[in-house]
C-alpha cells in the first residue's frame, strides 16, 4: 500500500520540476527510479501504481523505470564488503560482525527525467544527443 | 521544435515527506519539546505500554500523545482513561503516518493545549512493521516494539524497522516462561542487524524493565537541546 504513498510524493515532486521550468509544453517521456534493495518499496508495485495515477494528468503516457540498487554492507573489523543476507543475520560472513555501515540498498532516488520539449533546455537539462 | 531532453535531479523520491517532517522537526524545536515514533507490528503491545508508561511518566513531565489508527479511535480511548492528552489521527486506508498526517495531528493539538508547555510528544504509529519504516514524520527518535510472542526471526523477516530504530523494546516478557523463545536470539537478531541499539526487555503486565525504559526516556530528554536533532536519513 505504500507505494500509492510514494508514487503521491513522487508525482509532488515532479509537479514541482514543471513548475521550476516554467514551461508547459515538457512532455515527460521516462523517469528513471534508483531503489535500493534495502527499501520498503516493491519496483513492480511502484510501476503500477504510477501507471494508473498518472492516467488524465500532464504525466499520461510516460514509463517509470526503476534501477534496482544492491545492497551491500561494509564489515568494520576488515573493510571488505559482503552481501547481508537473513540466512547469516546481516552479518558479515568475512569477520561475522553485526551490519555496520551501509554502502549501497537505501536509495530512493529520482534519478533523471527524459521529456521533449520546445522551449529549449533549462536547469540542467542536457539534449540527450550530446550526452552519447 | 521537440528536443529530447535529459534532467538530472538526483533527488529523494521521498522529498515531499521528508521536506514535511522537517517542517514538524522545526515545530517540535520550537516548542522545546522531544517526539518519539513508536512502530510495531499490531498487536505488540504500544497502546499497553503507553498505558502502563505514561501515568508514571507523567508525574515528572509534561506528555501529549498523537495516536495513529486505521479505523478506530479505540486506542486513543483508552490512553484518555489514564489522563493523558490524545488526538487520535485516522488514516482510513493507509497502513502508517506520513509526516503530512501528523502535521494536521499538531495542528489539531494545538487547539486542545500549548503544544509549548509539552516535554514529550509520543506518535504512536499504525501497526506495522513495512511501511512506518520509510516515512519520518519529523521524530527525534524511532522506537520501536517487538512482542516475545512475535518470534525470534521478526528483525531478520523486517530488517528495515530495527536497522533504523533508536530502542527497541522487548515487550510481553511476562509471558516467557510460556513460550518456546529464545530472548537471546531475539536480541542478537536485533543487535546484529543494528549494533547502535539501545535494546530494552518490558512488559506492561507486571511493570517489568519499565524503569530502564524510563531512564532512557529521561536521558533522550536530557539531550533535547543537541543542535543536530537525530532525524533518520536514508
Amino acid at each position: 500500500m505504500h507505494e500509492v504513498d510514494m508514487t503521491k510524493c513522487l508525482l509532488i515532486s515532479l509537479n514541482e520540476w514543471r513548475d521550476r521550468r516554467e514551461d508547459t509544453s515538457a512532455m515527460v517521456q521516462t523517469v528513471h527510479l534508483d531503489v535500493g534493495r534495502f527499501t520498503c518499496v516493491e519496483p513492480d508495485q511502484l510501476v503500477t501504481t504510477y501507471n494508473a495515477a498518472v492516467q488524465g494528468s500532464w504525466l499520461a503516457g510516460s514509463r517509470l523505470t526503476i534501477k534496482e540498487i544492491p545492497f551491500i554492507g561494509r564489515c568494520l573489523s576488515c573493510y571488505g564488503t559482503y552481501d547481508p543476507v537473513p540466512e547469516n543475520a546481516y552479518r558479515s560472513p568475512c569477520c561475522d560482525h553485526p551490519l555496520d555501515e551501509i554502502v549501497s540498498g537505501r536509495e530512493l532516488r529520482i534519478r533523471s527525467i527524459n521529456y521533449r520539449s520546445d522551449s529549449g533546455a533549462a536547469l540542467q537539462s542536457v539534449p540527450i544527443q550530446r550526452q552519447r | 521544435m521537440h528536443m529530447p531532453l535529459e534532467d538530472t535531479l538526483g533527488l529523494n523520491l521521498l522529498a515531499a515527506n521528508t521536506h514535511q517532517a522537517e517542517h514538524n522537526n522545526e515545530h517540535f524545536q520550537s516548542w522545546n519539546l522531544i517526539c518519539f515514533n513508536l512502530m510495531s507490528s499490531p498487536g505488540a503491545g504500544k497502546t499497553a505500554l503507553l498505558e502502563r508508561s505514561l501515568p508514571s511518566l507523567a508525574r515528572e513531565l509534561n506528555l501529549a500523545v498523537l495516536e495513529g489508527d486505521m479505523t478506530t479511535q479505540l486506542d486513543a480511548e483508552r490512553l484518555e482513561a489514564v489522563g493523558i492528552p490524545v488526538v487520535p489521527i485516522t488514516t482510513g486506508r493507509a497502513c502508517h503516518l506520513d509526516a503530512a498526517m501528523v502535521s494536521g495531528g499538531l495542528k489539531l493539538l494545538q487547539q486542545r493545549l500549548d503544544p509549548a508547555a509539552l516535554d514529550l510528544l509520543l506518535v504512536e504509529n499504525v501497526g506495522n512493521l513495512v511501511c512506518p519504516a520509510e516515512f519520518d514524520v519529523g521524530e527525534h527518535h524511532k522506537v520501536a516494539l517487538l512482542s516475545v510472542t512475535e518470534g525470534d526471526d521478526k528483525p531478520l523477516k523486517y530488517p528495515l524497522m530495527f536497522r533504523n530504530a533508536d530502542v527497541v523494546l522487548i515487550t510481553k516478557v511476562d509471558l516467557l516462561p510460556h513460550l518456546p523463545v529464545d530472548l537471546d536470539a531475539i536480541r542478537s537478531n536485533i543487535l546484529s542487524i543494528n549494533p547502535d541499539a539501545t535494546v530494552i526487555e518490558v512488559s506492561a503486565l507486571n511493570g517489568e524493565g519499565l524503569e530502564a525504559w524510563h531512564r532512557w526516556v529521561r536521558q533522550a530528554l536530557a539531550q533535547r537541546k543537541s543542535p543536530t536533532p537525530a532525524l533518520a536519513t536514508g
